[in-house]
């Protein structure tokens, strides 16, 4: 009895307990009502298939999740203008390649200065971000409310408010697949993305300097790391992700659209990184555990939409979830119980 | 000089807001003097474009008084109106009763944030961000369609034009004078922000919310219920926002998702314009008013214009939040050396 | 009469987890009487208030107050204050952004037709101030007003709610000359109107200045209530330290070091920190183990900070081996070859996540350079070899640091400096809360450092630590140097004098 309940109480306190649980949870739930949902097949040259898609659509998320997380670990708030970054590094990728034109057959400039230039503009946008809460010490939500709204606004104007095509198909093999890979491209672009981070982190000293300002900002200052510059790196960095982010996201529809590219992903992300077992307020993180939020909450969206949700239906039960998992996390609400059980006790004994 | 040190940093920054307002306005008059920008009813519309802001933005304020944030709102707009849409129009219920429903609804949506916040100590920003994801996507499960509302009562409410004839007016081809007017719905927000603004000048609720703004744990000190009047703004936010929403459903006769996008940032922006400190303590429901009609001018620019998109109007609220953002930033620094 | 007892305390005992925080402590206030409450740290004072306003619950006791025949427990400070019981902490608690009117009344704003009166409650509010000989402007915000206002004007608020107990903890430490002079005069003026004041607080001077009466605790437990005339000042200091004054057996010294020279290591003239620490002349000599004594509140760690650049000083002249440096950062004191342990081990020294061997290798780190990293082989080298060195008890290195004790904890932190190989090293308080043993290592290792040439600064609270360890002390005393102690004049006696200043003929 003790013995089990000592190897339960082992299992739950490990760090990736929770989004590997949800995960398996998702995942099983599928399993019973779609008994398809494992199927794999290949068509024209690709893999096909619910978990496939799952695991392709999750990129996005994954990347965007990877700057997210240490934006949140850093300064204990989060980046909601990551959606909106998304859409700008769109559209100034499809104006540069476009030339300005709505809709063209061909790159009117080199495909890799595209690239750049999106990156750039999410650069850009984190350091925007990253000054106002880094050196201005604005709330992280507040900061980036700013660009939340505006940004779609500036992703319409560089489009005109149209949606800018790009029919040229090595423009949508980033989105999709390159010919000769079953695999597809974003699966392998947000495992780049991981990877390198994960290197970033590893062989820099920035994954222990961001945790170390994120848990004792004070200690910090007395061993001579300057917290305001790793906070600013963390959001340039979450800009960064967004705008690779967006990069994939506009290859897939081959085209800006300002208005849907990355639309509600903000919140999918924050929820990646609390699925993740990550403290929203901030310290010690674990990458790997919003890499697996990220998918368990693709896979969640892409078992709601098989049962016939639509996409702008999907946030309500996210929005639970979220509030489920950080009431959770809550002190006061451990408070709250552990003095309901003593009342309970107390009062039994009284009885 | 002695003159000069008696005005503090938020009357300054209160200041600044009307000046730039009247300055806007002023360069509107023109600008587009020849498309009649000088006409009164070009500012009466101000107020009845934005009616349910001015109601939001005056919840906005409290809550941001307090420290909190509230990022729900137009979510929550977008709910009400879906609501009022649908049971109007598709159950075929009364307008009274269907506004009695609708503001309940934002009342419990207040209690439970208000909850989350004040009691299980959640940051303000990931509860609204819940609940603003949560009541878009409500609106979606209710219909994903546009309703259009058709109710004759509701159109009543919305359409019964209120003249103000002391304003004079302009006689048409047809010889009928057309004066001044307003809607109903302007008096409505007029009435709620001259009931919070006494609410928070007048009551001791009002006066403990800029203490809990001030300084948390002092108010505590103090002896002032600091959770129940968290809760309590929330509740009365949450109220004020279905209201606010009632107000919009009336400008616009329908309900549909993407409904009132991105006015959580207009609530917020005038906020702030209008002289609320993000860090609390400080606010004004007239500074917010200000706010709004900055924004409303805003907008009026970008339709006499004509050829501007209306994203223009989100990219500049966006800067002028910044704007007043760092100007507060830089006002608290040079304090703090002070 | 004015000398009645207002408040009785007797008996009262609290436990927290493995400390006896108050052992059968009595305490008995009168009327128009200025009560100090005196103790260093861990002495119980601030338990023992906080028993009073409800904060803590105690064990056992009794609490009776003037005027209700049963004894009272409060359970909150409201509590509290409707049992007459006030208190006006260090941290004003007040609302800056409200107006001076308005923090006097809030919560009990005189009305009319319901709504609050904003007339009348100016009008009262300047009434009770101009009462107190303050005449200011009451509907301005309070932060218009400087800190010593503030506190007077959160007394006010305090006496006008519930006359008959005041408790004032340590209101004066952030207060200037002038200011605490105001605030004194307020005091007396209370006095005179019968309120019972309980003062908390490290100044001597100040205890000698307004209070009646003493009353000193120590380890949890009274050590005497006394009258403030007939109580000289270097007895005061030796009954809160513990020692008595005249037991004169001197402690062993054990391999201290000799090793003296003539090269200043760091060399300061009129350095100082508005409010924090006045300008102060200090030559510290490569080698030596230099001591900062003085009580609680002294100045010693804003001392240390001014060195370190953590709290950069605002004028003063500062050279480093003989060149003159501007520490704007404490990275630029850490190129210059200085570390400093902090005083408050929890809230910044360790980073309690992260493992033993990050928390080790993280100075060294930053002095590094964000580019280029420690490889892990080498981060776990240098760990282990700060471990062994140290004897640092813990599972593993990658353990994280919350879960090892305090002592544990605070060579973790210790090593963490030495790795980065000082020149110069400021320990503040670096055996506070550990256990006996690990006291002694550290003590021992300082004697060591200072052997192999590193020059140290020793802040300690306790004298025996303090002689065993250094070489020369620098004497502290309301937040200024006040003189320096020799190798030869390292003995209770002299050192006890040097705190308690002035007075020490009787």
């Amino acid at each position: 009895m003790n013995k089990g309940k000592a190897f339960i109480k082992r299992l739950t306190g490990y760090r990736l307990f929770l989004p590997l649980f949800c995960l398996v949870l998702v995942l099983f739930s599928n399993l019973i009502k779609t008994p398809g949902f494992f199927e794999v097949t290949i068509k024209n040259g690709v893999l096909y298939g619910y978990i496939i898609d799952v695991i392709n659509r999750a990129s996005d998320l994954v990347i965007l999740a990877v700057g997210m997380t240490l934006v949140v670990a850093a300064s204990g708030g989060t980046d909601i203008s990551v959606g909106a970054v998304m859409s700008v590094a769109g559209a100034v990728c499809c104006f540069i390649l476009s030339g300005g034109q709505q809709s063209v057959n061909e790159f009117v400039n080199p495909y890799i200065l595209g690239v750049l230039a999106a990156i750039l503009a999410g650069i850009l946008c984190g350091c925007f971000n990253g000054f106002l809460v880094a050196k201005l010490k604005i709330q992280p939500m507040v900061a980036t409310l700013i660009l939340f709204t505006a940004g779609r606004g500036i992703a319409q104007l560089i489009t005109k408010g149209q949606i800018t095509y790009i029919r040229v198909e090595s423009y949508k093999m980033l989105g999709s697949s390159i010919p000769g890979i079953p695999i597809p491209t974003p699966v392998f672009v947000a495992l780049i993305v991981v990877l390198l981070t994960y290197v970033l982190l590893k062989k820099t000293t920035l994954g222990l300097y961001i945790q170390t300002v994120g848990i004792n900002a004070k200690a910090s200052k007395l061993m001579g790391i300057k917290s305001a510059m790793i906070i600013f790196l963390s959001y340039v960095f979450c800009g960064l992700c967004a705008g690779i982010s967006g990069l994939v996201a506009s290859s897939r529809i081959y085209s800006a659209d300002a208005n849907n590219i990355g639309l509600n992903l903000e919140l999918d992300a924050i929820l990646a990184v609390a699925l993740g077992g990550n403290s929203l307020a901030g310290g010690k993180f674990s990458l790997l555990g919003s890499v697996i939020g990220a998918y368990t909450i693709q896979a969640l969206s892409t078992t709601l939409y098989a049962m016939g949700v639509s996409p702008d239906q999907i946030p309500v039960y996210k929005a639970i979830v979220v509030v489920v998992i950080v009431a959770l996390q809550s002190t006061e609400l451990k408070r709250m119980v552990s003095k309901l059980q003593t009342n309970v006790k107390s009062g039994k004994k009284v009885a | 000089m002695k003159k000069r040190e008696k005005i503090d940093g938020k009357v300054f920054l209160l200041i600044i807001t009307i000046l730039l307002f009247l300055v806007m306005y002023a360069a509107g008059l023109i600008i587009f003097k020849s498309k009649g920008f000088a006409k009164p009813q070009v500012f009466l519309n101000l107020f009845i474009s934005n009616a349910g802001l001015i109601v939001i933005a005056a919840g906005m304020t409290m809550v941001m008084i307090t420290g909190g944030i509230d990022i729900s709102v137009g979510s929550i707009v977008a709910l009400t109106c879906m609501m009022l849409a649908w049971m109007m129009e598709i159950k075929g219920m009364g307008a009274v009763p269907a506004l009695v429903i609708v503001l309940i609804m934002g009342i419990v949506f207040g209690l439970v944030q208000g909850f989350l916040i004040a009691y299980l100590k959640i940051q303000p920003f990931i509860v609204t961000l819940a609940g603003m994801f949560f009541a878009r996507g409500m609106t979606a499960i209710i219909s994903q369609e546009m309703i259009s509302i058709k109710n004759e009562m509701f159109l009543k409410w919305a359409k019964s034009k209120i003249n103000l004839t002391f304003l004079g007016g302009t006689v048409n081809k047809k010889g009928v004078v057309n004066y001044s007017f307003i809607y109903p719905s302007v008096i409505i927000a007029l009435i709620v922000l001259i009931g919070i603004f006494v609410l928070l000048k007048f009551t001791k609720f009002g006066r403990t919310i800029y203490a809990v703004g001030g300084n948390e744990q002092s108010a505590l000190m103090m002896g002032l219920n600091v959770r129940r009047t968290k809760l309590l703004v929330y509740v009365i936010n949450g109220f004020l926002c279905s209201l606010g929403g009632f107000l919009f459903a009336l400008n616009t006769c329908a309900g549909f998702v993407e409904q009132a996008k991105g006015f959580e940032m207009e609530a917020i922006a005038s906020a702030v314009i209008g002289g609320t400190l993000l860090t609390g303590g400080v606010g004004n429901v007239f500074g917010s008013l200000f706010g709004v009609l900055i924004k409303g001018t805003i907008e009026t620019f970008i339709t006499f214009q004509g050829t501007l998109s209306s994203w223009w109007t989100k990219i500049t609220i966006a800067a002028l939040l910044a704007f007043f953002i760092i100007l507060q930033s830089l006002f608290a620094k040079a304090k703090e050396k002070h | 009469m004015p000398n009645e007892i207002v408040l009785s305390m007797k008996n009262i005992s609290k436990t927290f987890p493995g400390v006896r925080a108050l052992d059968h402590v009595d305490f008995t206030l009168r009327s128009g009487e200025i009560h100090a409450l005196m103790g260093e740290n861990g002495a119980g004072k601030s338990t023992l208030i906080k028993v009073l306003t409800g904060v803590e619950e105690f064990e056992s006791g009794e609490i009776k107050i003037e005027g209700e025949s049963q004894m009272i427990i409060n359970h909150s400070p409201q509590e509290a204050q409707e049992h007459g019981i006030s208190t006006v902490y260090q941290e004003v608690n007040l609302c800056p952004n409200l107006s001076v009117a308005e923090n006097l009344f809030i919560g009990r704003e005189p009305k009319r037709a319901g709504l609050i009166d904003w007339k009348t409650m100016n009008r009262k509010a300047a009434e009770l101030l101009s009462k107190l000989d303050m005449n200011i402007d009451v509907t301005k915000a309070l932060e218009n007003y400087s800190i010593a206002l503030q506190q007077m004007i959160a007394i006010a608020r305090a006496v006008d709610m519930s006359a008959k107990v005041l408790i004032l903890d340590e209101p004066t430490s952030s207060l200037d000359d002038n200011e605490v002079e105001k605030l004194f005069r307020l005091m007396k003026r209370l006095k005179a109107d019968g309120v019972g004041i309980i003062f908390v607080t490290h100044f001597l001077e100040q205890v000698y200045e307004v209070c009646d009466k003493i009353t000193v605790l120590r380890n949890g437990g009274l050590v005497g209530e006394y009258e403030v005339e007939k109580l000289p000042r270097v007895q005061l200091v030796a009954k809160m330290m513990g020692k008595d004054f005249d037991d004169l057996e001197a402690i062993k010294k054990e391999g201290k070091t000799a090793g003296k020279s003539s090269e200043a290591v760091i060399d300061t003239k009129g350095i100082g920190r508005q409010g924090t620490i006045k300008p102060y002349d200090l030559q510290i000599y490569k080698g030596e183990v230099i001591g900062l004594t003085g009580l609680l509140g002294s100045g010693r760690s804003e001392l240390a900070r001014s060195l370190y650049g953590a709290d950069k000083p605002d004028c003063g002249e500062l050279k480093v081996n003989g060149k003159t440096v501007v520490l704007h950062t404490p990275l630029d004191a850490m190129m210059a070859g200085m570390a400093y342990l902090p005083e408050n081990r929890k809230e910044e020294g360790i980073v309690a996540d992260l493992s033993v061997r990050e928390n080790l290798i993280l100075a060294l780190q930053a002095k590094r350079g964000m580019f280029h990293p420690i490889g892990s082989k080498e981060q776990e080298e240098l760990a282990n070899k700060y471990v062994k060195l140290l004897q640092i008890k813990t599972a593993s290195l990658d353990t994280p640091v919350r879960s090892l004790s305090g002592g544990n904890q605070q060579k973790v932190i210790l090593g963490r400096w030495l790795l980065t190989d000082p020149d110069f090293l400021i320990l503040d308080e670096p055996t506070r809360g550990i256990d006996v043993g690990t006291k002694t290592e550290i003590q021992k290792l300082v004697v060591q450092l200072a052997k192999e040439g590193v020059t140290v600064m020793f802040i300690s609270s306790e004298i025996e630590e303090m002689i065993r360890t250094c070489s020369r002390m620098a004497v502290l005393r309301d937040r200024e140097k006040v003189s320096e102690l020799m190798e030869d004049e390292l003995d209770q006696n002299h050192i006890m004098k040097a705190i308690a200043g002035g007075g020490t003929d009787e």
